[in-house]
């Protein structure tokens, strides 16, 4: 491609140049609004630079083209009221599949825009002097059009697993490798095809639906061979594409604002990919390759197979004695504790020992529940002390000199075997060093079920360990009635 | 602008989100995911472009479609964004 060539692509042609410096500012205010999340005590003021930067890019749009203001403003104020009603409605529980959810809205948004602009190029000043689509922007749609369809249909998958309408176990097509990598090529294809084809040629038109369709169906394929706790990956991808898929309207647009935005959100979705493939030790690749889990709960489902080990059960006043007697204790939340919502029986229980002169401290794993952070915002929700909450390298040494391991809903993430069994298929993850804990309380529904991994778990059997046989909730509870 | 001074924000803003996403903490995760999820609704001036400029009903009708999703985004993203980060508190001393 020549220079030339490119120089001549005019994008967004005819934007005013207070208008360029508009939405310049609002990419700036983005971009404070996630270096305000730092900290928590920036963290609101980050928030609403982002809703500063929302305005002037709005309000700098709205301006520029005055046309069908009414009915605009109509469809801001339908999806004011329904984005402000589900924000409040909304358990912090359910937060991942709000994320998904929230996730596959952008996604078709773009897929609309992407469209819109195809149909109509003189307004989003794409087209060349004759007044069709130019090169560069041809791709630049392809590729939004393809990242949307591929954020929308993959976010609703996600969004059905994470909820529990649709089994959270992965579903392998057969061949499922060469159906996805076919389809993906098909797509980039295409729009090599739709880029090249001569102007106003006939097929033009298929094209894009043709890619629009396929890109449906890969984001559909690629999530549904991903089980339910890779899910915390799936969504920070998703979180990733939706971000490139803003950044490719942007280029079509020459607006900087969508631009600074989706390279903000892509990195940030891709960083976020990385830090949960890196504590579960596997690769990017192997996660979105899927399947995980799908093995080991066969063979668990085959019963039996796990031979009986003796372990120690133990009631809710044998915690609360251990409890109260102890100078330190660290909680380890996992998504068994989303489920049973026992986060705020937890909290008092934390209280109650402070009461008591004990030292609580809270230790997340970076892939505890189901998205980025989940236990963080769940354990804010019930008032525990963002200063109280450890992360996993920040707290790990602590285990040799805490009196009890207080584990809720976690299981994987303690389970040993990590950092002993080469064969274990969660070898390598980094796990919390439970085992150098003087006692273990390990809060579990049954005997029967085994983590996501599907392992057995030696923390199960330790001497020091006592098994809490319940509900969550109903367990923590309980210590809480004996803690009095 | 032409193509080289987009690509030139373009990987810029890249490097400026590496640096700042790897600030955020990870207790603010989940607040960071809800964020980044309203600013890239920012799509909506695309959406709002083509409701303004269309130039049939079907047109105006699918923009406008696209205006309510993005709204939805915008306005849901930013609000439950602020009730999670209203729970994050320091310990009372």
């Amino acid at each position: 491609m020549s220079f030339s060539l490119l120089s001549a692509a005019a994008h967004g042609g005819g934007t005013p140049a207070w208008a360029m410096l508009a939405y310049l500012v609002a990419g700036v205010f983005f971009i404070l609004a996630l270096r305000g999340l730092s900290s928590p005590a920036s963290s609101r003021a980050g928030n609403r630079n982002g809703m500063i930067g929302m305005a002037i890019a709005v309000g700098t749009t709205l301006v520029m083209h005055g046309t069908n203001l009414v009915e605009i403003g109509i469809a801001i104020a339908i999806g004011a009221i329904l984005g402000v009603t589900i924000a409040r409605r909304i358990a912090m529980t359910a937060m991942p599949e709000l994320v998904a959810g929230f996730h596959s809205l952008v996604g078709l948004a773009a897929v609309v825009v992407g469209l819109a602009a195809w149909l109509n190029p003189a307004a989003f000043g794409i087209t060349d002097e004759a007044g069709q689509i130019m090169a560069v922007s041809r791709i630049e749609l392809g590729l939004g059009i393809a990242i949307g369809a591929i954020t929308f249909s993959g976010s609703v998958i996600a969004f059905l697993k994470l909820s529990g309408r649709m089994s959270g176990s992965p579903i392998m097509l057969p061949g499922r490798h060469v159906i996805n990598l076919g389809t993906l090529g098909a797509i980039l294809v295409l729009i090599g095809l739709y880029t090249v084809s001569p102007v106003g040629g006939a097929g033009e038109g298929w094209m894009v639906i043709a890619v629009t369709v396929l890109a449906f169906a890969i984001g559909f394929l690629l999530i549904i061979p991903i089980g339910g706790a890779d899910m915390p990956v799936v969504v920070s991808m998703l979180n990733s594409y939706s971000g490139w898929a803003a950044a490719a309207m942007g280029f079509t647009l020459g607006n900087s604002a969508m631009i600074i935005t989706g390279a903000l959100v892509g990195s940030s979705g891709a960083i976020l990919s990385y830090i949960m493939c890196r504590a579960m030790n596997r690769s990017f690749i192997s996660v979105i390759a899927g399947g995980f889990g799908a093995d080991a709960g066969a063979a668990g489902g085959a019963g039996g197979a796990r031979e009986q080990r003796p372990y120690k059960q133990g009631s809710a006043e044998d915690a609360a004695y251990m409890l109260e007697q102890a100078e330190k204790v660290i909680i380890i939340p996992g998504y068994g504790m989303a489920v049973a919502q026992a986060q705020h029986a937890l909290r008092e229980m934390g209280d109650k020992l402070k009461e008591k002169g004990v030292e609580v401290k809270y230790a997340i794993h970076p892939v505890a529940g189901r998205m980025p952070g989940h236990m963080n915002v769940l354990l804010a929700e019930a008032s525990v002390p963002y200063d109280e909450v450890f992360e996993l390298e920040d707290i790990n040494s602590e285990f040799a000199q805490c009196d009890v391991a207080f584990i809720i809903g976690a299981n994987d993430v303690v389970n040993p075997a990590a950092k002993t069994d080469k064969s274990s298929p969660i070898y390598g993850m980094p796990v919390f060093d439970v085992d150098k804990a003087k006692q273990v309380f390990f809060i579990k529904r049954s005997m029967g079920g085994v983590g996501y991994a599907g392992v057995d778990n030696d923390v199960f059997y330790m001497n020091q360990t006592v098994m809490l046989l319940a509900d969550a909730k109903k367990m923590v509870e309980e210590i809480v009635k004996s803690l009095d | 602008m032409d193509f080289i001074s987009i690509l030139s924000i373009f990987v810029l803003a890249c490097f400026v989100g590496y640096y700042v996403v790897w600030s955020v903490t990870p207790a603010l995760h989940t607040p960071l995911m809800a964020v980044t999820n309203a600013i890239s609704s920012v799509i909506i001036v695309g959406a709002l472009i083509a409701a303004a400029e269309a130039e049939n009903p079907v047109a105006k009708y699918l923009a406008l479609a696209g205006v309510v999703m993005a709204s939805i985004n915008i306005f849901g993203g930013f609000a439950v964004t602020e009730r999670m980060l209203a729970m994050y508190k320091k310990k009372e001393k």
